[in-house]
């Protein structure tokens, strides 16, 4: 094997990973980062989106608009859950995780309960590509594109639109920004469903590539919480580097022992920077920068 | 009598509910029908008690930590866990002759409350606290879960024993008493009974002490405001750790009492859901309270374990919403606003007279 196509295997798993930390992390950086909240059940409006990307899918939508009814379901269950539940817990950020992980119990068991222990997945499309002896998924190109494209997505959203400022506003100072006449709780609600939506879409894009059962939630958490931890509560500065760092250690650490010890490093990794940088990347950053 | 007396007060604080020679009148009698509870009932049945008791340990460890410390851990299952393989990997290999299961019982412990030390040294001294705290015990409790859940290979072995993968180990020796006329077995019955009837009382009246001590009140301060308790010129990191460390012992006491119960431990007595249990019948029980927490943590088992013969989806379904009701509802914990409730009764009552 010659060194190019080395370098594009290289690449490749880094790719992947990247798309994969990324992508399951950024529902979860969003809420904590615009609320301070961190929710538990991110893995099962993970698993929301892939259901209902898989059922719409087996009704006959093509793929794209079959993941986009996905993230509208998520968005509109975090809708719900956010005026339910989570909008009494805003002064209680260790009940809030409770919270959370008890409707990720009831999502669990419940989906368990109503659609069985495992539901007919999807195709992965696109097929194949050659590359020297061995041969590469397209799909896991198109969810790296994906991936770079929610980072873009997110950066023109807070950056350049009017939701974008009042939401800046309200995590900066919250009461000022009521003040000044933004409906704060308005804007939480708006938050909690695009964090909501953004775990359906990893999901939707997901669910072509996994088999679909109940606790398949559990499969993103780990690595979002990880992503989320490393990065600390800014989503450009904090979860994009720390997934470009994570995706190192996981594609180097995956292709020397394997699938676990690729997890295993990232638990490490996550363990030694919270005693050296308690804040996260984007903590540092911050401080580096003032 | 002197010491005795100091000994009772010692037990009472304002950092427990429940004092007073009422409150210990009726602690006796509870203890008194719980060690008669054997004579009246079947082999089963005791049996299933001692199973219930086990978890208390746990759900003890989660209140101090939890409830007293105010660093919600995830983490609890994962001591459990290391201490019941710790338990069965020793007994496997070196049997129970000579009494070597209790040596087996504090070194698997050991191993908990030394994973615990190191764990809980890069949390507290990198001081992450709050919900980060939760997701990092959390996420090294699903990492050891899906390591477990691997080790089927017949590689993964240490000594003599096989760790089994998903299936977990099993057939490992019970506690045994060496004893002159042979030695005593406390299989899941009534010498089992006996032996962690008599650990859990000690172990709740060490952590009254412990909680009403200067120790205990430091650690209530810390939760209550971090920088003062600092300011005050407590290094907080050292008071969190040992009460991490102290959290996790008793959370692997939790475990190997499991092990030497059903004579196996699974990788998923590490998982989401086994995470899980614990935090429930702490948060419904009254986390900030030790007496709360252990009679929440009877009553819900109890009612968990009634619901789970119409299935244990159903039972684990309304065991979320119990707890996001208590949550929104009375987030300090129903049988501690019943307690308190009932003083307040008391004293109005007293007050009329």
């Amino acid at each position: 094997m010659d060194i190019a196509t080395l370098l594009f295997s290289a690449l490749y798993q880094f790719g992947d990973a990247f798309a994969f930390l990324v992508l399951s992390a950024c529902g979860l950086a969003v809420i904590f980062g615009m609320m301070g909240v961190i929710n538990l059940a991110h893995g099962e409006f993970i698993m929301c989106g892939a259901y209902v990307t898989a059922s719409t899918a087996h009704a006959g939508l093509p793929l794209p608009l079959a993941i986009l009814a996905g993230t509208l379901v998520s968005a509109l269950v975090g809708v719900l859950v956010e005026l339910v539940v989570i909008r009494h817990l805003y002064e209680r950020p260790l009940d809030t995780i409770v919270a959370t992980w008890g409707l990720s119990l009831i999502a669990t068991q419940g989906t368990l309960i109503m659609v069985g222990s495992t539901m007919a997945g999807v195709g992965t499309p696109f097929g194949s590509f050659q590359v020297g002896a061995y041969s590469y998924s397209i799909y896991r190109i198109v969810l790296f594109c994906a991936a770079l494209g929610v980072l873009a997505g997110l950066y023109a959203l807070f950056n350049w639109t009017r939701f974008g400022v009042l939401a800046r506003a309200t995590i900066q100072v919250p009461h000022m920004a009521a003040a000044l006449g933004v409906d704060t709780r308005l804007i939480y609600s708006l938050t909690f469903a695009c964090g909501a939506g953004l775990a359906g879409l990893a999901g939707g894009l997901y669910a072509p590539t996994m088999t679909l059962v109940p606790t398949m939630g559990a499969t993103f958490i780990m690595e979002a919480f990880v992503t989320v931890v490393i990065g600390g509560a800014d989503v450009f500065l904090g979860t994009a580097p720390a997934g470009v760092v994570l995706a190192v250690i996981k594609s180097v650490m995956t292709s020397w022992q394997g699938q676990l010890f690729g997890q295993i490093g990232l638990l490490i990794a996550v363990i030694i920077v919270v005693r050296v940088l308690p804040k996260g990347i984007s903590g540092f950053v911050l401080r580096e920068r003032t | 009598m002197n010491g005795l007396v100091s000994l009772f007060r010692s037990l009472e604080g304002s950092q427990t509910v429940g004092r007073g020679p009422g409150f210990w009148a009726l602690f006796a009698i509870v203890l008194a029908i719980a060690c008669a509870y054997p004579l009246f009932s079947d082999g089963y049945t005791v049996g299933n008690t001692v199973y219930f008791f086990v978890w208390v340990f746990i759900a003890l460890s989660l209140c101090l930590i939890w409830g007293y410390g105010g660093s919600l851990s995830f983490g609890q299952t994962a001591f459990f866990g290391i201490a019941g393989y710790g338990y069965g990997v020793l007994t496997i290999n070196f049997g129970s002759a000579y009494g070597f299961t209790f040596v087996a019982l504090f070194l698997a412990i050991g191993m908990a409350a030394m994973f615990a030390l190191l764990l809980g040294y890069f949390m507290f001294f990198g001081r992450i606290a709050g919900v980060f705290l939760g997701i990092v015990t959390l996420a090294v409790t699903l990492m050891l879960e899906r390591f477990m859940a691997q080790t089927a290979g017949p590689e993964w072995r240490i000594g003599s024993a096989r760790l089994n993968g998903f299936n977990g180990m099993s057939a490992m020796p019970p506690l045994t008493i060496p004893w002159p006329g042979g030695p005593i077995v406390l299989i899941a019955d009534i010498g089992l009974y006996y032996f962690v009837l008599g650990l859990l009382v000690l172990v709740y009246l060490g952590l009254r002490i412990l909680m009403n001590s200067s120790f205990g009140n430091v650690i209530v301060a810390i939760r209550e405001n971090p920088e003062r308790a600092e300011m005050l010129g407590y290094d907080i990191r050292k008071y969190q750790l040992i009460t991490f460390v102290i959290g996790a012992a008793l959370a692997g006491l939790s475990g190997v009492l499991y092990t030497v119960w059903g004579q196996y431990i699974t990788p998923s007595s590490m998982g989401m859901t086994a995470a899980s249990l614990p935090l429930i019948w702490v948060a419904v029980g009254g986390r900030s309270d030790l007496t709360s927490t252990v009679i929440g943590t009877l009553v819900v088992l109890a009612a968990f374990q009634a619901l789970t013969i119409y299935g244990s989806q159903y039972a684990l379904v309304f065991m979320g919403v119990l707890l996001v009701l208590t949550v929104l509802i009375a987030p300090n914990g129903l049988v501690l606003g019943v307690m308190n409730w009932l003083s307040r009764l008391i004293s109005r009552y007293r007050g009329a007279k």
